[in-house]
C-alpha cells in the first residue's frame, strides 16, 4: 500500500532544502577530512588487496590470489596476528588494571601527590624510540642492570628481549612504565565519583572491595570502556617499541646476506602493523600488504564492536 | 501534485553517488602506475646535462673519495654535472626509483645486493648489458665472476658493482700463541677444534670465546656460512633446493654441534648481547672478546686505527672439511649502482655509471680511499693498489673463482629470512628435524617467489 501523505508547501520544502545544504556547509570540512583521510585510503585498501601492484608498473587485477597468498602460503601472517591478539589482551588488560591503580594509589596519597603524578606521567612523555632503547640497555641479559641486580637476589635473570618467550612481557613492561596517560584520565573519573556515595556505602557496612566493585567501578566504568577500546585500536597499530627492541637486541645491522629479521627474536616480536610495512614498502608487494591492512580494519572493528556490545551489560546506567 | 514522500535510501542517493564518484575519481588516479618510460639526452653531442645521483655512504672519507671520483668525471666529461645526494638510505632510493618524477636520481647506488632481483624484475634500473655491448666491454672479463652474479638477475645486467666485500678470518695471534696453535685453521672441522681450544671461561660466561658461532653474531648469518659451501639456494627451474641441497644440512648440524661444544646456545647468547656496537672499537674481535671472527676487508682499516692490544692477522674463512680442496674461497657482497629505467637523461646516466664501475683508475682510487675490494679484474692487479698482507687476503678471496654470493631474487632477500628463521630455531634447539624445517621452509620461499612473479 503507497503511503499517502499530505502536500508539503514549497515553501517549507525550500526551507528544508536550506537546512539541508546548511548543515552540509557546516559538516563539509569533516566530510572532507573523512572522506580524504578515511574513507579514501580505506576504500583503495580494500580494492588493492584484490590487485597486483609493485609501485611501478601499473596495478592490474589478481582476485583472490593476495588473500590466498596471506591466509595459506605466508606463515609469518600466523605469528604477526598471535603476537598482535597476544598483546592485545594482556597489554592492554594489565595496562587498564595498572593504570586504575595507580590512579587509586595517588589519589589516595596525602602528601606528596604531586611528587608521585610527575614521577607516573613522566615516562609517557619519552619518545617511543628512546624509550625502548633505554629499556633495551636496562634490560640487556648480559650486560643490562636489571639481571646484574636480579643475579645478586639470586633470581633468575631472563633473556628479555633477546628470548622469544620473555620478549611480549618485556614490551608489556615498558607499555606499564609509560602508563601516564591512562592514570590521569582515571584520576580524574576517580576524583569525579561523589563522595555521598562512599559515606553511604560505609554507613551500610561495605567492605573496601565493595566500595571498589558497588560505587568506583560504576562511576568510572565508561572511562574504563574508553580506555579499554583506545588501547585496543592502538595495540593494533603497535609498531615502533616492537621494531625498535628487535632491532636493537638483535644487534643486526643488516646488509647483504645478513637480513634482519624482522620480529626479532624468532618472530615473538613481529605484529600486524610491521607485516604492513614489510610486504608493502620493502618487498613492494602492496597487494598482500592490502590484505593484512584489512585484516587489521576487520579486527579493530570486531573488537570495538563486542567491547561496545558489552557496554550495556557492563554499566550501570547507560 | 506530489503525495508520496520519498523514501530514507531515495533521498541519500545524490550523496551515495557523490561519495562513490569521488571514490571511482580517486581510485582511477591512484591506478596510473608511473611513466617507466625515460628517454635519452644529447650530452653525447656535447649540450650541458645536469644528473643526480644518490648514494648511501656518509662517513667522512667515504663521502670525500666519491666527491672525488665525481669530480675526476666531470673533469673528463665537462658537459655531464652530477648534482650528489649522500647517505640515502636503499629503502629511500628504492621508494624513489619506483615513484619516478622529475626530483627522482638518474642514478643510485645501492650497499644491498639483495635488491639486485626485484630492481631487475620491477625494470627500475635499466638494463645495461646493451650499453656495455655497444662501448664493447665484456663484462664477463672485466668483473670478477660472483660479482657479475651479484648484479645480474635472469640475464638482466641491471646494475653493475662499485667495489666488493669479501668475507674471511681475523685471528688473533696472540691468543692463538698462549693456546699453543700455529696457525689459523683452515677447514670447519679445524675452526671448531681451535674455537674451543681457545675459549676461557669465567663463571657461567666466558673470559674469551674461540669464536662466536650464533646466527645472530656479527657477519656469522647462515648465508655467509653457506658461502664456503658455495651453495645454490635455488635450481636451474627457480626453485629453491634449500631442501635438497645436502650442503644445507651439513651446515645447520656443523653449526648446532660447535654451539654446544662451546656450551649451549643460551650461553652463547648471553655472551653475545654483550658485545659492543659491530662498527667500533667496541667490536667483540677488537676488544679481545672473541679471538677469531668472520668479517669483511674494511675491519683491516678499522683494526689499524683502533690498534687493538694483541697481534691479529687474516685468512681466508675455513672451508667444510669434506671441500678442502676450495679452502681460499669466501663469501662476495659488496655496492652496486645502475641507471634509473625513468631517467630522462641515461646517456650521461650510463656515462657516468661506466666511468665509477669500470674506469680501472677511479675503482682503484676509490678502493684505496674507502678500504674496500675493487670491483673489476684489471684493478684487482692494478700496481697503484695500496695492499698489505691483511687486506690481500681478500682480493685473493675476491679473485677465487670458488668463492660465491647470495643469488638476486625477485623477492629481494625475502628467501634469505626463511632460511634464516628456520636456522635459528635449529641453533636454539626448538627445531630438531631438519628435513621437515627445510622441505616447510622451501615451500615458503617458492610460495613467495610464485607470489612476488605474479
Amino acid at each position: 500500500m503507497a503511503l499517502v501523505t499530505s502536500p508539503v508547501p514549497p515553501a517549507l520544502r525550500a526551507k528544508r532544502r536550506r537546512e539541508r545544504v546548511r548543515t552540509l556547509a557546516f559538516l563539509s570540512p569533516w566530510l572532507v577530512g573523512f572522506g580524504f583521510f578515511f574513507l579514501y585510503p580505506l576504500v583503495s585498501t580494500v580494492y588493492f588487496s584484490f590487485m597486483s601492484y609493485d609501485g611501478f608498473l601499473p596495478p592490474s587485477f589478481s582476485g583472490l590470489q593476495n588473500w590466498d597468498f596471506v591466509f595459506t602460503k605466508y606463515p609469518p601472517f600466523w605469528t604477526g596476528l598471535a603476537n598482535t591478539l597476544w598483546l592485545v589482551v594482556v597489554m592492554v588488560g594489565l595496562r587498564v588494571v595498572f593504570g586504575l591503580g595507580i590512579g587509586m594509589l595517588i589519589t589516595k596519597v596525602k602528601t606528596g601527590a604531586g611528587f608521585f603524578r610527575t614521577a607516573f606521567y613522566l615516562p609517557y612523555l619519552a619518545p617511543p624510540v628512546a624509550a625502548t632503547m633505554a629499556f633495551a640497555f636496562l634490560l640487556n641479559p648480559g650486560t643490562g642492570p636489571v639481571n646484574h641486580l636480579l643475579g645478586e637476589l639470586g633470581l633468575p635473570q631472563p633473556g628479555w628481549f633477546n628470548d622469544p618467550s620473555w620478549s611480549k612481557p618485556a614490551l608489556t613492561l615498558l607499555a606499564m612504565w609509560g602508563i601516564g596517560d591512562l592514570m590521569v584520565i582515571f584520576m580524574a573519573a576517580l576524583l569525579d565519583v561523589p563522595r555521598e556515595q562512599y559515606e553511604a556505602a560505609e554507613l551500610d557496612g561495605a567492605s573496601a572491595f565493595q566500595r571498589f566493585r558497588y560505587v568506583t567501578l560504576p562511576n568510572i566504568s565508561p572511562i574504563v570502556m574508553f580506555a579499554v577500546v583506545t588501547g585496543v585500536i592502538q595495540t593494533m597499530q603497535y609498531y615502533t617499541q616492537a621494531i625498535v627492541a628487535g632491532k636493537v637486541a638483535s644487534g643486526v645491522i643488516g646488509g647483504s646476506g645478513q637480513q634482519f629479521d624482522p620480529g626479532y627474536p624468532s618472530g615473538s616480536t613481529w605484529t600486524l602493523p610491521q607485516m604492513v610495512y614489510n610486504l608493502g614498502f620493502q618487498h613492494y608487494d602492496y597487494g598482500s600488504a592490502c590484505v593484512v591492512a584489512v585484516v587489521l580494519f576487520a579486527l579493530s572493528m570486531a573488537f570495538t564492536s563486542l567491547l561496545l556490545r558489552r557496554r550495556s551489560g557492563f554499566l550501570a546506567e547507560d | 501534485m506530489d503525495t508520496t514522500r520519498s523514501s530514507p535510501l531515495a533521498r541519500r542517493r545524490p550523496l551515495a553517488a557523490l561519495a562513490a564518484a569521488l571514490c571511482t575519481a580517486f581510485l582511477a588516479s591512484a591506478c596510473t602506475g608511473t611513466d617507466s618510460g625515460g628517454a635519452e639526452d644529447a650530452s653525447a653531442a656535447g649540450q650541458d646535462v645536469t644528473i643526480t645521483f644518490w648514494h648511501g655512504w656518509n662517513q667522512d672519507n667515504e663521502v670525500k673519495a666519491i666527491n672525488d671520483n665525481v669530480a675526476a668525471f666531470e673533469k673528463l666529461h665537462p658537459n655531464i654535472h652530477v648534482k650528489v645526494r649522500g647517505n640515502i638510505a636503499d629503502e629511500k632510493s628504492e621508494q624513489a626509483l619506483r615513484a619516478g618524477g622529475p626530483d627522482a636520481p638518474d642514478v643510485v647506488s645501492s650497499f644491498s645486493t639483495d635488491n639486485v632481483g626485484k630492481f631487475c624484475s620491477s625494470h627500475v634500473f635499466a638494463d645495461l648489458g646493451p650499453l656495455l655491448k655497444k662501448d664493447g666491454i665484456d663484462p664477463a672479463k672485466t668483473f670478477p665472476p660472483a660479482m657479475l652474479q651479484y648484479s645480474q638477475y635472469q640475464g638482466n645486467q641491471c646494475t653493475l658493482p662499485l667495489l666488493g666485500d669479501a668475507y674471511g678470518l681475523f685471528w688473533n695471534k696472540t691468543a692463538f700463541a698462549k693456546a699453543g696453535i700455529s696457525g689459523p685453521p683452515k677447514t670447519f672441522g679445524e675452526l671448531a677444534e681451535d674455537a674451543v681450544r681457545l675459549t676461557i671461561p669465567s663463571g657461567d660466561s666466558y673470559q674469551q670465546l674461540g669464536f662466536m658461532p650464533n646466527y645472530h653474531g656479527y657477519e656469522t648469518p647462515i648465508a655467509h656460512y653457506l658461502g664456503q659451501y658455495g651453495s645454490t639456494w635455488f635450481g636451474p627451474d627457480g626453485r629453491s633446493t634449500v631442501a635438497t641441497d645436502p650442503t644445507v644440512t651439513a651446515m645447520l648440524t656443523w653449526q648446532k654441534q660447535l654451539v654446544d661444544r662451546l656450551g649451549g646456545f643460551e650461553k652463547l647468547e648471553k655472551y653475545r648481547t654483550g658485545f659492543g656496537d659491530e662498527y667500533s672499537a667496541k667490536n667483540p674481535f677488537t676488544t679481545g672478546q672473541v679471538a677469531m671472527s668472520m668479517d669483511g676487508e674494511w675491519r683491516t682499516a678499522a683494526l689499524a686505527d683502533d690498534k687493538p692490544d694483541f697481534e691479529w692477522a687474516t685468512a681466508p674463512f675455513p672451508v667444510p672439511d669434506e671441500l678442502a680442496s676450495t679452502y681460499g674461497r669466501g663469501y662476495q657482497t659488496g655496492t652496486i649502482i645502475g641507471v634509473a629505467n625513468n631517467s630522462r637523461k641515461r646517456t650521461a646516466a650510463w656515462e657516468f655509471v661506466k666511468y665509477l664501475t669500470t674506469d680501472t683508475d677511479a675503482v682503484v682510487s676509490f678502493a684505496n680511499a674507502i678500504h674496500n675490494v675493487p670491483s673489476t679484474l684489471a684493478a684487482l692487479d692494478s700496481p697503484k693498489l695500496q695492499v698489505d698482507a691483511n687486506s690481500r687476503t681478500f682480493l685473493d678471496i675476491a679473485r677465487n673463482p670458488n668463492s660465491s654470493t647470495t643469488p638476486a631474487s625477485i623477492n629481494g632477500g625475502a628467501y634469505q629470512i626463511s632460511l634464516q628463521n628456520f636456522s635459528f630455531e635449529v641453533e636454539s634447539g626448538q627445531q630438531t628435524d631438519l628435513k621437515a624445517g627445510l622441505t616447510a621452509t622451501a615451500k615458503e620461499i617458492d610460495d613467495a617467489v610464485n607470489q612476488a612473479k605474479k
